[in-house]
């Protein structure tokens, strides 16, 4: 039975992949029939039946080894040793992590505030044209692609050649800089506008998914509101300033927040344009690379553990705003 | 947002010319010339094409130099293809396509199939497992639903980061440590916060008086959930399904994290050849590319319900 967790060939993985299947399915046929069965249980078996499996996973896969991370977060490189809040104070005090928190706040800083501003003016812009749908589909496809993919895309449009003679330019934004005359500049490795460059390729993914959710909130705007200002005279960037944007505050902020908890989490770009080098570390890829290049268990938990609790001022905005917005209705 | 409307003011109402005028214009009628009138701006439509273009362009960039030859990618910008395709010289080729997927340094297809039998079970189980949870939560009441709901719920914001190094100790102390079922399991138990909170809110969306009938009639919650509810819910399960199969397909951070070598999906193959292989662009963009088609195949032809599943997560969330 070798096979099932070591398959060779690409005919062994998809029966592995069937057998899993099929073994998942028989285990659901079996606690549904199960709680089914009896003409009467009582309701909470039946909900156990239900909600036990998927919460039994959650509690033992995510709730568990939180609660161990956090744990390990006051323990030494190899969990060992007791060291109190050593790791956090490293965290906060070393120079080397100050500049990887900088850094992560510079992200969760410009990502969600510039994707939000550019999927919004670009949203007002092609509603309603004849081109919307077109329009809409050629921003929205970056969300299809994975950050690995984004960021290969990204890393040829920065490539860099050196400015010698009889040498050309293979990547775009060095032949607009050649084409205007200037010289050609290494963009993933001169900081810290190196990381502004990162940051761009974050943009480019997630203002496909601020533009739908605005395009949608912006469609719900009840017409006689509109219809109403027009007539007060109001016309294009006041029509922005005081009616769109007022009317959709609420996708606003949960388009903004969403976006700075994907940031905040978010290693891939990192890890693959510039692998953390030059000036680009970020929480997220320190943590991978304290825990599995470093073996720093203690430091890789406490890591672990601050991108959670960076995420609960992001939440409590969040709730706040909602919060808000309740009120006034 | 106020949901009652708001009363035109008085002076607005001044300004408007000849009341005997009949306004019986359709409200597509109206949107249509409001729209022209924001379009007659050259700067507005200018700005909405620059973006358009911005976002196009790297991604046209390295679908075309997927296709060129390996000495000309090094040689000259892709940019160059439109010159020389008017001259009659543009040259274009596959062989990137074939070296990236059965070349020895990268051997993508071996990764494709990975993808494919990581992603697919992947999606059946959360979706499975996340529809019981959200008919209990929505049509069971039992003691603590509100509570176990409203923990399920506020799961969803803890980064998996956290749970990391613990499954995988636990994986390797079983003996399971680097193998598909690994991967299935967290990506099965991660995706479960976002799946219940989106399939019970389009529960709640059924009418409660289908399933008192159904219930009325003698029906067993088993029976009530697959023939009352499932055929209801096909959009919605479509909508997350598409959802989750993104984002597996596209994750790194799992696959990196619990795959062994020889299982590890196309992701984690491709970001290792850009570090390893930086330079090689002809292999590069052509396994970029190979790693693209299936996601975006999917979210092409799918799009509606992945727009759908988006909004009420988003919206109501």
């Amino acid at each position: 039975m070798d096979w099932l967790l070591t398959p060779g060939t690409t005919g062994e993985k998809f029966a592995v992949m069937v057998v899993a299947i099929v073994l998942f399915v028989a285990v659901m046929s079996l606690i549904l029939f199960a709680v089914d069965r009896p003409k009467r249980v009582p309701s909470w078996v039946v909900a156990l039946g239900f909600v036990g499996l998927p919460l039994g996973f959650l509690a033992f896969g995510l709730l568990r080894p939180a609660g161990i991370t956090l744990w390990n977060s006051f323990f030494n490189r190899n969990t060992t040793e007791f060291v109190g809040v050593d790791n956090y104070v490293r965290a906060f005090t070393e120079p080397q992590f100050q500049k990887v928190l900088i850094v992560t706040a510079a992200w969760v800083i410009l990502a969600p505030l510039l994707s939000t501003l550019i999927g919004l003016v670009y949203a007002v812009l092609v509603d309603r044209t004849r081109f919307e749908k077109l329009a809409k589909a050629l921003v929205f496809i970056p969300m299809a692609i994975s950050m690995v993919g984004a960021s290969i895309i990204w890393k040829f449009v920065y490539e860099f050649r050196p400015d010698q003679g009889g040498i050309q330019q293979i990547g775009l934004l060095n032949q607009v800089l050649v084409w205007l005359g200037l010289p050609p500049q290494q963009f993933l490795i001169g900081q810290p506008w190196n990381t502004a460059f990162l940051i761009v390729v974050m943009i480019w993914i997630q203002t496909g998914f601020a533009m739908t959710v605005l395009s949608a909130a912006i469609k719900a705007i009840p017409d006689d509101i509109t219809e109403a200002a027009r007539l007060d005279g109001l016309q294009g960037t006041q029509m922005f300033r005081y009616i769109t944007v007022p009317s959709i505050r609420p996708a606003l902020v949960v388009v903004l927040t969403t976006i700075a908890m994907a940031t905040l989490k978010a290693f891939d770009i990192v890890r693959t344009m510039t692998g953390g080098q030059f000036g680009t570390q970020v929480v997220a890829n320190e943590f991978y690379t304290q825990a599995f290049r470093q073996n720093n268990q203690g430091l890789a938990a406490a890591l672990a553990v601050m991108l959670f609790v960076l995420v609960i001022p992001i939440i409590a905005y969040n709730v706040r705003q909602m919060r808000m917005a309740e009120e006034i209705r | 947002m106020t949901s009652t409307p708001t009363p035109l003011p008085s002076h607005a109402v001044d300004k408007e010319t000849a009341p005997e005028k009949p306004r019986k214009m359709s409200r597509a009628e109206r949107r249509a010339i409001a729209a022209r009138g924001k379009l007659s701006s050259p700067w507005a439509s200018g700005i909405a094409i620059l973006i358009a273009i911005l976002w196009t362009i790297p991604s046209v960039g390295l679908l075309i130099t997927s296709f060129r030859p390996e000495t000309v990618i090094r040689n000259s910008g892709w940019w160059t293809v439109f010159g020389n395709i008017a001259s009659g010289e543009a040259e274009f080729t596959v062989d990137n396509y074939n070296q990236a997927l059965y070349g020895n340094s990268s051997n993508l297809s071996t990764f494709f199939v990975n993808s494919f039998v990581i992603t697919i079970p992947a999606v059946i189980i959360p979706i499975t497992l996340a529809l019981l949870a959200a008919y209990a939560f929505a049509w069971i009441p039992f003691k603590g639903r509100n509570f176990l709901f409203v923990a399920v719920f506020s799961l969803q914001v803890v980064p998996l980061q956290v749970a990391l190094v613990p499954l995988l100790s636990n994986y390797n102390d079983w003996g399971i440590g680097g193998s598909f079922w690994t991967v299935w399991f967290s990506h099965s138990i991660f995706a479960l916060p976002l799946a219940i909170f989106l399939l019970h809110n389009f529960m709640k969306d059924i009418p409660p008086s289908l399933v008192e009938a159904a219930r009325v009639d003698g029906a067993g919650h088993v029976k009530i959930f697959f023939r009352v509810l499932f055929p209801l819910l096909v959009p919605a399960i479509a909508s997350f399904g598409i959802f989750q199969f993104l984002w597996v397909w596209n994750d790194l951070l799992v696959g990196l994290t619990f795959a062994a070598r020889p299982y590890q999906p196309m992701t984690v193959a491709v970001a290792e050849l850009a570090g390893s292989r930086g330079g090689d662009w002809h292999l590069l963009t052509a396994g970029a590319f190979i790693s693209m088609v299936v996601p975006l195949v999917v979210f092409i032809a799918l799009q509606r319900y992945f727009v759908r599943g988006m909004l009420a997560g988003a919206v109501k969330g």
